[in-house]
């Protein structure tokens, strides 16, 4: 009953109307990661392999056929290019090689940019590891849990995990060195974006 | 004396695991008669074959009974084994222990007893058949092709290089078919006519052939190898002897706003035409239908323009009559009409259009010089929706069958929309994209990753116009999302189905048609280019959807087929006809009403003076197919089946009686 009344859900959707208008966003896509999303031909590997597609709202080879159809509001709102962790197994397996992993950062910078991802919890955690590589040089843990557990107000989110991962060593006490050559990559990448 | 050999094959397991093999062996051994009896493993196999043909000459067998698999399979392998040991193949037969026992019943001791009788009336009718010839049938060597499209075309040459006469019937003014008509040609995107005409030219050109087009056969009596045919020859009403094709009275004809068949209604034409430039003859014919003279008398400026007084407006169809040995049908294909569709404006919206017509708009001597522009109002076209299955692959539609090249020039149309209008976008809607063939997916794949098609899968639903726009709404099933698209032009992939009057043709022939109206081919693996009827053949898109590669292929099959029959001096065929008792034959005819394949002619007797004793039947060794019909409705036992004679069919019933 629930796939029935989801099925009548979907055929009451307003048909995207496919217009020069839409092949825009297409074509930033294409230009931004330089990847052929139009030559994606639905195959679904990707998204048969993906390990987060149980998770996902629209699976990544449908976020590819909606890139084609220039959804953009569709692909930029979705879940799912923000819990693609990058693992990089759609883009190993890609049979008209596609960098898939690669579309969806571009996809996350897009949803950025315009807006769409604001608050997200993923964007302030993706926004503390950056600013923990820039500040330390490589991942300085404790720093880390500190800032994004602030940031998203969960103060206490998997606080009952510290005394294992202390016992086991994995929340150092102090940051590694060498820190000033990964900040000027940052700055580096920075300056040509500007 | 008779002595039967008998020879039981295991078949591997086939026959063995289900029937006590030894024991069929044991019980046949002591038939009367039989002086032979033994079982192998694989009786069809060399060592097989070397047993029956060195009990032949042991043992002095007058007559071999082969317990096997069906006579379909292997029939051919042991009476050409008996041949070979000296003796007549048709005193060989086989008891068919596998279809019709081994493989159809599971109890092994009554399938043992049941294979026992099969065998048993074997023996019992081989001990009465005669030894047979084959019957020689002399064959015309001269063929004739209907179809003047590429498969036909292809056909005539091919014949005609080999050193044989053909005749060419088109029913059309002029040859080329539905390839003149195309664009350009998938995969590699030559010009049809640029690969086409000179073959067109070749077959004007060519000693051997006779062109005959504008001509439809009427009627085909005779058997393979002696066909007679009449031709009628429709009134063109140009004296195609004079004239030069100057095109002096097209210029003049004042009726110019016929419809263009060529331009599958696009163009225009004139009351007296040339359907289009590289016509093959390139000579005029009036349309009666439309010529001012034919509808009301008077006009006839044609005549008065005409420079060598070639228009003759008295002109009448002509009967011709010819001799050949072979016919190979060539008919070819129409569309099936855009108006069955009602929800995509059934026929009603211009801009709606089929493939065939989307050639004619890409075709450079086409009605708009190969630019794409509206049919309602020459606009030009920026948005183009191409719609595949329209009529194949629906049920509903009486049409299951794929239409098979729809998918591949569907494409083709998407990329040369893309060349002529640079800034332009395709959509194509398609359930399935299937493209096997040589270059085929590549090109697929090319429309869509660098001409920009947007391929789109799932059915349109309905087609409707609003703001000048046609707009198309359907459903792209890979985004689970339904689609409107507003388009200047929708073009129609329809199923191909044969052409119009094909049953007619086929059944003058008695070559039998498949449940779509396709001509049927006398086994869709094995013999693909043959029919049912001896002596007749298929090429191109009568027989089934198929594209230009394979139609010149299957066309080049059927030439081969005609020359290996051609390069023999007589035909071999089947000695197990009817035969007739002369001596009792009373004349009635009873056996010519019946007969099927029109094999029964009248004979006269005369005593030495010459004087008229009486009329039988004859029976045409060329047209008779043994099917019996004639010893059926012979009311005096005067007719009757070589190897399979009344006797010998009684003594089989006996011998299962009997036991």
């Amino acid at each position: 009953m629930k796939q029935l009344a989801e099925q009548i859900a979907r055929t009451d959707e307003v048909p995207i109307l496919l217009t020069e208008e839409a092949q825009k966003f297409t074509q930033e896509v294409i230009g931004r990661s330089g990847e052929r999303v139009d030559w994606c031909y639905q195959c679904g590997k990707c998204t048969a392999g993906c390990p987060v597609t149980f998770a996902m709202d629209i699976e990544p080879s449908r976020v590819m056929r909606l890139v084609q159809l220039g959804q953009e509001e569709r692909v930029l709102r979705s879940k799912a290019i923000w819990l693609c962790v990058g693992c990089q197994t759609c883009t190993t397996r890609c049979p008209q090689e596609i960098d898939i992993a690669k579309v969806m950062d571009t996809l996350r910078e897009m949803a950025t940019e315009k807006g769409y991802a604001a608050d997200r919890e993923v964007v302030t955690f993706f926004k503390s590891f950056l600013d923990n590589i820039r500040k330390y040089g490589r991942t300085f843990e404790p720093m880390l849990v500190f800032q994004y557990n602030l940031k998203s107000g969960h103060l206490f989110q998997d606080a009952d995990k510290a005394p294992l991962l202390l016992s086991k060593g994995k929340l150092p006490m102090r940051p590694s060195k060498g820190s000033m050559s990964v900040q000027r990559i940052f700055d580096a990448l920075e300056g040509n974006k500007r | 004396m008779a002595r039967i050999g008998v020879f039981i094959c295991h078949c591997g397991e086939n026959i063995a695991r289900t029937v006590d093999v030894a024991k069929v062996r044991d019980a046949i051994a002591k038939h009367p008669g039989v002086v032979h009896a033994i079982d192998y493993r694989y009786m069809c196999s060399a060592p097989g074959q070397e047993l029956i043909r060195e009990a032949i000459k042991e043992k002095g067998l007058t007559g071999v009974v082969v317990a096997a698999c069906s006579p379909h399979m292997h029939e051919k392998t042991f009476r050409n084994a008996c041949t070979v040991a000296g003796l007549n193949p048709y005193l060989c037969e086989m008891a068919n222990i596998r279809e019709h026992c081994s493989w159809v019943h599971s109890d092994r001791e009554k399938a043992t007893e049941k294979a026992i009788e099969l065998v048993r009336f074997l023996v019992e009718k081989v001990k009465r058949n005669r030894p047979l010839t084959p019957v020689k049938v002399p064959i015309t060597k001269r063929a004739l092709v209907i179809g003047g499209g590429i498969a036909g075309i292809q056909a005539a040459l091919d014949i005609a290089d080999g050193g044989y006469e053909v005749i060419l019937v088109e029913r059309q003014p002029s040859i080329g078919g539905h390839m003149a008509q195309l664009s350009e040609t998938f995969p590699t995107l030559d010009c049809s006519q640029c690969i086409l005409t000179p073959k067109m030219v070749e077959v004007r050109q060519h000693p051997n052939i006779r062109l005959l087009t504008y001509s439809e056969v009427e009627d085909v009596k005779g058997y393979v190898g002696n066909f007679e045919v009449t031709i009628r020859k429709k009134a063109r009403y140009v004296n195609e002897e004079v004239c030069t094709g100057c095109g002096a009275c097209i210029q003049r004809c004042p009726q110019k706003r016929i419809p263009a068949e060529f331009e599958r209604g696009l163009g225009r034409r004139t009351a007296i035409y040339i359907p289009f430039p590289q016509a093959v003859p390139n000579i005029p014919v009036i349309d009666r239908e439309h010529c001012a003279y034919f509808r009301r008398g008077g006009c006839r400026l044609c005549e008065k323009e005409c420079p060598r007084n070639a228009i003759d407006f008295n002109q009448q169809d002509q009967l011709i009559t010819e001799k050949v040995g072979a016919i190979i049908l060539a008919t070819g294909y129409d569309l099936i009409p855009s108006d069955l569709y009602s929800e995509y404006g059934g026929g009603r919206y211009k801009d709606v259009i089929d493939g065939l017509q989307f050639e004619r708009l890409l075709s450079a001597s086409g009605p708009t010089n190969g630019e794409i522009l509206r049919p309602s109002d020459n606009k030009e076209v920026k948005s183009v929706v191409f719609i595949s299955c329209v009529g194949s692959r629906d049920r509903s539609k009486g049409i299951p069958y794929c239409s098979k090249i729809c998918c591949m020039y569907v494409a083709k149309h998407a990329i040369l929309f893309k060349h002529k209008v640079h800034d332009g976008q395709a959509f194509v809607f398609y359930m399935d994209v299937r493209a096997a063939g040589k270059g085929y997916e590549e090109f697929v794949r090319r429309a869509i990753e660098e001409e920009g098609a947007v391929y789109l899968r799932g059915r349109v639903s309905k087609i409707y116009q609003q703001d000048g726009k046609l707009i198309v709404r359907g459903v792209d099933t890979l985004s689970g999302m339904p689609v409107e698209i507003p388009a200047d032009l929708v073009v129609l992939a329809t199923a191909i189905k044969a052409s119009d009057g094909v049953t007619e043709l086929a059944q003058k022939l008695g070559v039998p048609v498949d449940e779509h109206g396709f001509l049927a081919e006398a086994h869709p693996k094995l013999r693909p280019v043959e029919t049912q009827v001896a002596g007749v053949f298929l090429a191109g898109t009568c027989q089934a959807p198929r594209d230009i590669p394979d139609t010149v292929a299957q066309a080049s099959g059927a030439a081969s087929k005609v020359l290996a029959m051609f390069s023999q001096e007589a035909i071999e065929r089947e000695p197990t006809i009817a035969k007739v008792n002369e001596q009792t034959c009373v004349g009635c005819f009873e056996c010519q009403r019946v007969c099927p394949y029109r094999a029964i002619e009248r004979k006269e007797i005369r005593d030495r003076q010459g004087n008229l004793v009486k009329v039988v039947a004859y029976v045409n060794p060329g047209m008779c197919a043994g099917c019996g019909a004639c010893t059926v409705a012979c009311r005096n036992h005067s007719v009757d089946l070589e190897g399979f004679a009344e006797e010998q069919m009684f003594a089989e019933i006996s011998a299962i009686v009997a036991a």
